[in-house]
Formats: C-alpha cells, sequence, structure tokens
C-alpha cells in the first residue's frame, strides 16, 4: 500500500534490563546474569490511510502504548521502519523528522501530567506553533481563539491556567495543543478512559467531528472494546507484543477469526437487561519478561494443540483480514 | 425478604474551609441476603462516601450528620470505634479499587490473612492458616500453599485483587461492600472476578454493594441499581427495569452515551455541561441545568416517587416508556 499515511513495518522493540554498577562488576568477574529482556513489541506491521480511525486493543503489556511511542518518535525502535507518507521517520534524518514529528501528534490518558501547570492556556496551545514559525506571536491571540472554539471550549480559556478545568476540558486544551501544528495524524492513547461516561461522549463526539474537519487519521489505543468498535474502521489485536489479528472493525465484531480476539470480545461487559453468568477464559496474561513458546495465547487458548507450543504462527492477510493462528494455517496438530 | 443492611436518609458532609459539602445528601436502599446492589454514578457522585460511611470509616472533616445504617436491628451511624472494629472485617467488609490498599507490601500474604483471622476470632495459628488456604482456594488462587507465603509484590494485578476479595471473605460477612473492584483490571481478569464474586453472592448469602462508575459491569451483575447524582439517589429499583426503562433523564442520558447502544461511527448521545460543584448545587434538581426536560418546576426540591415502570425516581418529568428506544 503506497498510498498509505503511515506504515509500519517489521517493528520491534526490547528493553533491556540496565545493570548497576555491583551488576556490572559482578558480570566482569564472571558472576553476573544476563540482563533481563522483555520484548515488548515483536515483529508488528501494519498501516494506517488518510482520514483513517484504526483501534490498537490490548492487554497490561501488549506492547499498545509502546508502538504509539515509538510512531511518535518518543521512544526508538530496535527494529523495523516506520514510514510516514513513504519517508522512514526512525533514521533521524533531522529535517524530515522534524517535520513529520509536527504531522504526527500525541494525547495521553492523564491530561493533567501532560499540561504545564504554570503555564496559561494560551501560552499552551501558541507555544508549538510560535516556535516552529507556522504563526506569529501577534497571530497568537487570535489562533488560540480559534483553536479553542474549535475543541468546544470559549476564547476566554485561554487566560486560565490548567488546574481551573474539569477532566473533560483538560483534554480539550490536550487535543487543542495538538491540533496547534495542523496535524494530519493523532495517537491517542487510552485518551477517553480517565473520563466519567458522560464527559467520554462528549470528548468522542469531538474526535470524530475533527475527523470529518480535517480529515485526521488516528491510532487509537485503548483497551476499550466498546468505545475501539465505536470510533475505528479498523482494529489490530495485540497479545505479548505480537499482531494475533487485524480486521475491519464490523467484520472483526460479527465474525473474530482468533480465540484471544473471541475470548476478548465475549468478556467485554455490555450493557444487558438480564444478569449473565461470566464464563471467564482461564489463566493470566504470562510474563511478558518470559513469555510462552510458540503461540504466545497456547498457554490460556481452548483449542491450543501440539503445535502451538512448537512454531510461531505467522500473521496471514486475507483481503483486508489477518490472522496469526494455526486453526486457519493447517491445524494445530 | 428481609434486608440484610438499610440505609435510611443518610447525610454524610465535608465540613471544609470553603463550605459544608453535602457529599451524601438523603440516601436511602437496601440490600437483601445474597443480593448485589450496584451503586453507579459518575467521579464527586458521592458513591463512595456512601461506601465508606457504611463502613465507618468517613474521616474527618467528615461526618454523618443524619440518617441512620441498619444492620441486624442497630444503627451503625452511632456506633463508636469500638464497637465498630468488632463488626468491620467480620460482619461488613469493604474491597478496594487498589488492591496494595488493602495489603501490606512489607508483610507476607499469610502474615496478614492469619492476623486478619485471630483478630475476630480466638483459633490457634494453625487453624486460621488453614481457614485462609480454604479461602485462598475459594477466589481462584491456584496452589494457595505455596503461594501463601509470598509477598504482595510477587502477585499479578489480579492475583493482588483476588488476596484482597479472599480477605474479606475470610468471615463469611453478611455484607461486603465493593468499591470499583474491577477498574483497575483488564478485561479477561475482570471477568474471572466477576464471575468469582457471583459464585460468591448465590452460595454464601454474602449481601453485596457493589461501587462503580461501569453501568455495564452493573449490568450483567446487579439484582438491583442505584443512580447517584451530586450526593442524591437520583433513580432506583430492579436492574433490569432501571436499564429498559430508565426514568430519570440523568440515568437515560447515561445509558444512551455507552458507544455500543449508539449507531456506529455516529455522534453519540451525550449529557451537555458538566456534574456541578457540591459547594454550588443548583437550587432544587441538581440535574436540572443539564437536563434536555428541565422547566421551572424543577427549581423545587423533587421527592422520590415511583414510576410505573416500579422504580422509583427524584423526576417530575420522567422519561415514558414509549421515548426509550430499545
Amino acid at each position: 500500500m503506497s498510498d498509505a499515511l503511515i506504515e509500519i513495518e517489521n517493528l520491534s522493540k526490547l528493553f533491556r534490563e540496565d545493570h548497576d554498577m555491583a551488576a556490572r562488576m559482578a558480570a566482569r568477574m564472571g558472576m553476573g546474569h544476563a540482563p533481563a529482556t522483555v520484548h515488548a513489541v515483536d515483529d508488528v506491521s501494519f498501516s494506517i490511510a488518510p482520514g483513517e480511525v484504526v483501534g490498537l486493543v490490548g492487554e497490561s503489556g501488549s506492547g499498545k502504548s509502546t508502538i504509539g511511542r515509538m510512531i511518535a518518535g518518543l521512544l526508538p525502535a530496535t527494529e523495523g521502519r516506520i514510514l510516514f507518507q513513504g519517508a522512514d521517520i526512525t533514521t533521524r534524518n533531522r529535517a524530515e523528522t522534524k517535520a513529520a514529528a509536527l504531522q504526527i501528534q500525541m494525547i495521553f490518558q492523564d491530561p493533567m501530567s501532560s499540561l504545564n501547570p504554570r503555564m496559561r492556556v494560551r501560552e499552551i496551545i501558541a507555544e508549538a506553533p510560535v516556535y516552529h514559525g507556522i504563526i506569529k506571536q501577534s497571530q497568537a491571540r487570535e489562533f488560540v481563539a480559534d483553536t479553542l472554539e474549535r475543541v468546544g471550549l470559549e476564547a476566554t480559556a485561554g487566560d486560565r491556567y490548567p488546574h481551573q478545568f474539569s477532566g473533560g476540558q483538560r483534554q480539550r486544551i490536550v487535543i487543542a495543543r495538538a491540533l496547534a501544528v495542523s496535524p494530519q495524524f493523532l495517537i491517542c492513547d487510552e485518551s477517553v478512559a480517565a473520563l466519567d461516561v458522560s464527559i467520554q461522549a462528549q470528548v468522542l463526539n469531538l474526535f470524530m467531528r475533527l475527523r470529518r474537519e480535517l480529515g485526521l487519521a488516528y491510532l487509537f489505543i485503548s483497551h476499550d472494546l466498546g468505545v475501539v468498535e465505536h470510533i475505528s474502521d479498523r482494529v489490530v489485536i495485540l497479545y505479548l507484543g505480537r499482531v494475533v489479528e487485524i480486521a475491519p472493525t464490523e467484520a472483526l465484531y460479527s465474525d473474530a477469526r482468533h480465540p484471544y480476539t473471541q475470548a476478548l470480545l465475549a468478556e467485554v461487559p455490555r450493557l444487558s437487561f438480564e444478569k449473565r453468568r461470566f464464563e471467564p477464559i482461564k489463566g493470566e496474561i504470562p510474563s511478558p519478561m518470559n513469555p510462552p513458546p510458540g503461540c504466545h495465547f497456547h498457554t490460556r487458548c481452548p483449542f491450543a494443540g501440539p503445535r502451538c507450543s512448537r512454531e510461531v504462527p505467522r500473521l496471514r492477510h486475507s483481503g483486508r483480514r489477518a490472522v496469526a493462528c494455526h486453526l486457519e494455517d493447517g491445524g494445530v496438530e | 425478604m428481609t434486608a440484610v443492611l438499610q440505609v435510611e436518609d443518610l447525610k454524610t458532609h465535608f465540613f471544609t474551609r470553603a463550605g459544608v459539602v453535602p457529599a451524601v445528601d438523603g440516601v436511602s436502599f437496601s440490600v437483601n441476603r445474597g443480593e448485589v446492589m450496584g451503586l453507579v454514578g459518575e467521579s464527586g457522585s458521592g458513591k463512595t462516601v456512601t461506601g465508606f460511611s457504611i463502613m465507618g470509616m468517613v474521616d474527618k472533616p467528615g461526618r454523618i450528620v443524619g440518617g441512620r445504617i441498619l444492620y441486624q436491628g442497630r444503627d451503625l451511624a452511632s456506633v463508636g470505634e469500638r464497637e465498630w472494629q468488632a463488626i468491620r472485617g467480620r460482619h461488613i467488609a469493604m474491597i478496594f479499587q487498589d488492591p496494595m490498599m488493602t495489603l501490606n507490601p512489607v508483610l507476607k500474604i499469610s502474615t496478614q490473612m492469619i492476623e486478619a483471622v485471630q483478630a475476630h476470632v480466638h483459633i490457634s495459628k494453625q487453624a486460621a492458616r488453614e481457614r485462609c488456604l480454604a479461602t485462598l482456594a475459594r477466589v481462584g488462587i491456584p496452589s494457595p500453599a505455596e503461594r501463601m507465603d509470598a509477598y504482595p509484590h510477587q502477585f499479578s494485578g489480579g492475583m493482588r485483587q483476588r488476596v484482597a476479595i479472599a480477605i474479606a471473605l475470610l468471615h463469611d460477612p453478611e455484607v461486603i461492600v465493593a468499591d470499583e473492584p474491577t477498574t483497575a483490571l483488564d478485561v479477561t481478569i475482570q471477568a474471572q472476578i466477576l464471575a468469582e464474586v457471583q459464585k460468591l453472592a448465590e452460595t454464601s448469602g454474602t449481601a453485596l454493594i457493589w461501587v462503580t462508575h461501569d453501568l455495564s459491569v452493573v449490568s450483567s451483575l446487579a439484582d438491583n441499581i442505584a443512580v447517584m447524582y451530586a450526593g442524591r439517589i437520583v433513580e432506583q429499583g430492579r436492574a433490569a427495569t432501571v436499564l429498559r426503562y430508565p426514568a430519570h433523564p440523568y440515568t437515560h442520558g447515561l445509558i444512551e452515551s455507552i458507544p455500543s447502544r449508539n449507531k456506529r461511527g455516529g455522534d453519540l448521545a451525550q449529557i451537555p455541561g458538566m456534574t456541578p460543584p457540591l459547594l454550588d448545587l443548583p437550587q432544587g434538581c441538581a440535574f436540572r441545568p443539564r437536563c434536555p426536560k428541565a422547566t421551572e418546576a424543577c427549581r423545587a426540591e423533587q421527592p422520590s416517587r415511583r414510576m410505573a415502570a416500579g422504580q422509583h425516581a427524584r423526576c417530575i418529568h420522567p422519561i415514558q416508556a414509549a421515548e426509550v428506544a430499545q
């Protein structure tokens, strides 16, 4: 797909434990242990088209936030490439990276920790566009008023400080700051998870409106399958750093192929009018420090066979869908 | 059916420098044996303070200023700390959102659990240990005998929450107050805990008060639901009734804003505005400024009234069943 806005190719991230001085000395004397490594992201590939919303779903330790941070340029990739409009942004060629960095903006879960409490909202929003020469300082006031209006805040909000706003309003300020540099792509990392239900709906509606008005593409990282179903065109499901399934949203929710996706969807609490019996999948998510061999999910999978603990399933594409499961690829025996 | 716990017109206020905050202002409900009561609300609605009041754990500057909490013919609202120590943990227990609030990080699980047993019953350490093992097995901790001598940090988040639940279960309490116990957990682990809890209420007859912001979770778990807004219960009744035929516009708005209730990709139904500060509540119905049906009449105090579908709501313009999209 050459018309993709973002292409992620064989992206991996290894986190290595840093040895302290004692451990380094022990290692030198031949008594050390190998530093613990975590394969947080393991050979992940997918792409995002202009104006597309892709949901990235996984439980803790699945690597979903790490992928978001690597695309945003906050973390270097260990292996693999990230192409933005065809140009590799992992090589850190300065001019191109800077241009791409402006086009890709990230919105985090907790707005209070991503807003400087000592800056007025006006300064927070105008800082980046003025620095990058998108607007002149003299235009800042008007620019901030327009940007605030775009996210549903009053122009007077610019004179106040972040602590004077509610959680939902603060998230709007963070969104306004991201929009101030006219990005094409927003990475939303659990951006509505901390908000109350009634406020969450307001912010989700804002995301959808901005998409219509500005043609933005989103990578929507979330553990909330209900929210992802609502907002995404396509969904990528992760388990312990690997992609297990990619599918258009409707197809995924009506006909999940991977046993993990099926289990996840079965266990999402949905509004029901009757009490229902919970029948959970057994076991816990294994430690990412020491994932099971073969298919990472085989320890909890009801369909697992001998092949699953031996061989890593390939992500096989067919049409717009892809699934990494031996069941779809010749059986588990 | 007889109620295990009955809360009548409970008022818990916080006396701050800025003024009196009516965090809980006239809350009444009751829970029956083996039933799950979902106490639903957004941040600042008073749901957690209600739970803390029932546990006798309201700290200064907060104080229960009115109402009764009836348990076995006693009014817990007027019970002294000494008496509380005999009740808390034994007859009424609590599960918190963060299991590390229950667990001491520097003590072994076994030490903490045995202490919790011996605090209430005079049995030998060995007998207490047996009881702990049995309880850990009940909440689905694999090989409890080995795991029991581990420290809390050696457990995963889901396992820690199981241990916290096991501690709450040690004395087979009549009532458990659970404050968002699955909010911090992953979906698959949440489902496991919900399954355990469901089984528990059915088999041991424990009454559960499940405090949460998540309507979807309580919808499949609770027998009764009470929806709180700005310190008051605005609607309560059988879970199926409240969810299917919500009468209060706030309940209706909450249900409609759940993504799965909306057309995919379309705009979500949203409640405009935000929760009012408790120090400066609107007169009459607190939801009035955000309510699409509000009129001048809503400025008057609204008593809780019985609705057509059978639940109770504080609203003079209740949503009719015909208005609810199915």
